[in-house]
């Protein structure tokens, strides 16, 4: 201490004279380190920006196209001598003919069309069909049996083109990509090009997309991701339902009422290496626990949400913690010095002061569950299993259903390249359900967050 | 209070839940991948066409499927697994342990495993004896072992072009792994004498065998554990590469890939058929005769599965890409009559 005020006192003629306008060589210095860090700040910044707008940019531009879709308009004479013959008009003699039998129905329609337009092809009649969904004769199928009047009369219907020509339309399909393809030959988009002018060929946007079933990998263009989405409903309902009650009451107990020792010590740590397992973790377990010794069904969102809620758990727990604990002491005390009991102390006052905080923490775990795949994986939810719409509550339960995020996954698995397209669509969709869910979390807690 | 009446609510859920999980009324079915697109088309065209809910298909591998097949009888487990290969000794063995012990087996037709590269790269020929050369660990060059020296595809043979070696192969957990090894590797490796040359510089007969199927690691030949789509995706990042895909994934992709032939024959349907193509297997799927009558449409779309209309030259499972199997009508009497795997 001596020493350093006597270097000081030696030290005070030798020292250059500062000026607070002109920077001496240790300011510049420090003055420049602190540019260079905030530099360092914005590259980062516009890395993050760059990968951000790359991937919003990917997602939009192959997304976009997996909302529209080509339809194609042609009459079709619904010949009773093949599905009725001897006149009955009976729904199940009808339902006789399968899918397959349609199929003379729709090549005879569609050289109808082309004869009554004009158009001239060297494609024989019975690969002209090529040009249309495999599922046209299931939709025609299916409005017989919903109208058995229909048979014998000539209905327009207006069917989905295959894949492969609406890749056309697209953009994505071209004559040279055909030349070696199976399913299309070239000379079937001069036909659709001459079905395009007479206006019978029409790409519009394509609501089963967004309402529709799973379809099999040889109809991609009849997919939709409204079944899946009704999937991960449900399960988010179940999340919601089981984690919110379990999670808050256990923080209010841990927050409020334990004591603290090495018990409710060890607990909280646990609580806390919970939140960091991964999901198929959770999967594996769900699979053991709910299917194999509960004989739960498989592929149900009530399984899917049992496994999530476990995953949710953990994040809702440490953000109800969190908010319990902002609420300053003062109210308590405030609540107990007028004679409330410590319970109603937490339910009139702590507890819907935390409310925004809990709301928010469980949004983003509602959030983060509506995207998990993996535990999915372990308990038969991925696959080709979101084909029929659940009748009812129990069975939006219990039926077997996929969820958005894994049906992604299997349509980015298949083999024609339209599935990816959609794959690409589905994220856009479960995108704006992110979006949606994060910006009522924050708006929540704009609206009612106070701050102490 | 909001909170009570959520946990009243979650309670009440619960207890109806427990209470309803009731009978099954739907197929499931669960395994291989490469059955999968043909599976889902079938389980499509069933929903349409019956008044039974549309079946559940699942995927995860051969294997994978007939493990869960295997768990036991009864409701909660699966009714059918699709297979790429056929049932093994030690998975009969695991089913009958657990109860599954009237197994139908019933072989839906065959797949063509393809040898595909970018279409704007080099055209290939291939014999099994060039994948040998090109991808084993060890060869015999004048009757010494040696470590594979071939890097480029002209030492391997020298009508190939000048470039590097680069192959996607399927991952061991893979069935078409195992198509591969023994189709085209251990027939190279008999062909181009390198069996024999390893036993006669002193390796035991079985070391010399699983010798001929190995493949090196020094990175030239890449596991792919995913999907076709990955492999895919890889050639497209490198177009040297070479991948092996189904027959079925091919065709739906001729846009970007070629096709290279094997032993001078373009894969198609119809050469796989008349098995002029070597690189070809059977596809299964495996039905627990206990389950037939107590899960309603199970036997249905068993027949369903291999009816001429789906399963026959011209129905939607060839359109598709597989290779329709010779004796169908064998098939479908089988069904017919439930004949498990004891009684054949």
């Amino acid at each position: 201490m001596t020493d350093a005020s006597a270097d000081r006192s030696t030290d005070g003629h030798s020292r250059a004279k500062t000026s607070l306008l002109q920077l001496d060589e240790r300011t510049k210095k420090r003055n420049a380190a602190e540019a260079r860090f905030q530099a360092y700040g914005i590259a980062a910044l516009a890395v993050g920006m760059f990968f951000l707008i790359a991937l919003l940019t990917a997602i939009v531009s192959n997304g976009t196209r997996a909302f529209t879709q080509t339809f194609v308009m042609m009459d079709v004479t619904l010949d009773a001598q093949k599905l009725d013959p001897d006149g009955t008009g009976d729904a199940e003699v009808i339902a006789k003919t399968t899918t397959f039998g349609y199929g003379g129905i729709i090549d005879a329609a569609l050289e109808q069309t082309l004869v009554a337009r004009g158009i001239t092809t060297e494609i024989a009649v019975g690969d002209l069909d090529q040009m249309l969904s495999s599922g046209a004769a299931a939709q025609i199928r299916r409005a017989v049996l919903d109208d058995t009047s229909l048979v014998g009369q000539t209905v327009t219907f207006e069917v989905l083109a295959s894949s492969r020509v609406d890749g056309y339309l697209k953009g994505r399909v071209t004559r040279e990509s055909l030349a070696r393809d199976r399913n299309l030959s070239p000379e079937h988009l001069d036909v659709v090009d001459a079905l395009q002018e007479a206006g019978l060929v029409e790409r519009r946007f394509n609501w089963a997309f967004i309402t529709g079933s799973d379809a099999s990998e040889s109809r991609p263009e009849q997919a939709g991701i409204g079944v899946s989405m009704i999937g991960s409903f449900f399960m988010m309902l179940v999340v919601l339902v089981l984690s919110l009650p379990i999670g808050v009451a256990t923080s209010i107990y841990l927050e409020e009422f334990a004591p603290q020792n090495r018990f409710t010590d060890f607990i909280e740590v646990n609580i806390s290496n919970l939140a960091a397992v991964p999901s198929i973790v959770f999967g594996i377990l769900g699979l053991a626990i709910f299917i194999q010794v509960a004989h739960l069904p498989q592929s149900a969102p009530l399984v899917g949400g049992l496994v999530l809620t476990l995953m949710t758990l953990p994040t809702i727990i440490i953000s109800t913690r969190a908010s319990l604990k902002s609420v300053p002491p003062s109210i308590r005390d405030a609540a107990l010095g007028v004679g409330a009991s410590k319970m109603q102390s937490i339910f009139h006052h702590v507890l819907p002061l935390a409310m925004p905080g809990i709301l928010t923490g469980t949004i983003l775990g509602l959030a983060q569950a509506l995207g998990e795949t993996a535990p999915l994986l372990l308990i038969g939810m991925v696959g080709f299993i979101a084909s029929n719409y659940p009748d009812g509550i129990a069975e939006g339960f219990l039926s077997p259903n996929s969820a958005m995020p894994a049906q992604i996954y299997e349509w980015a698995k298949r083999a024609d390249p339209a599935y990816y397209e959609r794959a690409w669509g589905g994220i856009i969709i479960l995108l704006l359900f992110l979006m949606t869910m994060n910006i009522i979390a924050i708006l929540l807690r704009r609206r009612f967050e106070r701050r102490w | 209070m909001s909170f009570v009446k959520l946990a009243a609510s979650a309670l009440a859920i619960s207890a109806a839940l427990a209470t309803s999980a009731a009978a099954r009324d739907n197929v499931q079915v669960a395994g291989s991948s490469t059955v999968l697109p043909y599976a889902s088309i079938v389980a499509e065209a069933f929903g349409e066409n019956f008044d039974f809910p549309t079946p559940v298909v699942e995927s995860g591998g051969s294997s994978a499927g007939l493990a869960r097949f295997c768990e036991g009888v009864g409701e909660n487990q699966i009714d059918i697994a699709n297979a790429s290969r056929g049932i093994r000794a030690g998975e009969i063995e695991a089913c009958a342990a657990n109860g599954v012990t009237d197994i139908i087996e019933v072989r839906i037709g065959y797949d063509g495993i393809v040898f595909a590269s970018d279409i704007n790269g080099a055209s290939f020929a291939f014999t099994p004896s060039d994948w040998f050369l090109a991808l084993a660990p060890m060869i015999v060059v004048d009757g010494a072992v040696v470590e594979n020296p071939n890097t480029n595809w002209n030492q391997v043979n020298p009508s190939f072009p000048d470039q590097e070696i680069l192959a996607f192969i399927p991952g061991t957990r893979h069935g078409t792994r195992e198509v591969f090894e023994e189709q085209v590797l251990a027939a190279g490796c008999e062909a181009t004498g390198a069996l024999e040359g390893m036993i006669a510089s002193g390796m035991s007969e079985d070391d010399a065998e699983d010798a001929c199927i190995a493949v090196r690691t020094d990175g030239i030949s890449i596991d792919i554990d995913g999907d076709y789509t990955e492999t895919l995706a890889r050639i497209g990042s490198n177009p040297n590469g070479i991948g092996i895909f189904g027959l079925a994934f091919y065709e739906n992709n001729t846009d970007t890939l070629q096709v290279a032939t094997m032993n001078g024959v373009v894969p198609t349907v119809e050469a796989i058929a008349s098995a002029e193509y070597p690189v070809s297997r059977p596809l299964y799927f495996y039905i627990k005769k206990a389950h037939i009558g107590v899960i309603p449409g199970l036997k249905e779309y068993a027949e369903f599965f291999v009816s001429d209309d789906m399963a026959g030259p011209s129905g939607p499972l060839a359109q598709y890409g597989l290779v329709s199997d010779p004796e169908l009508a064998a098939t479908q009497a089988m069904i017919a009559a439930e004949e498990t795997m004891g009684d054949m």
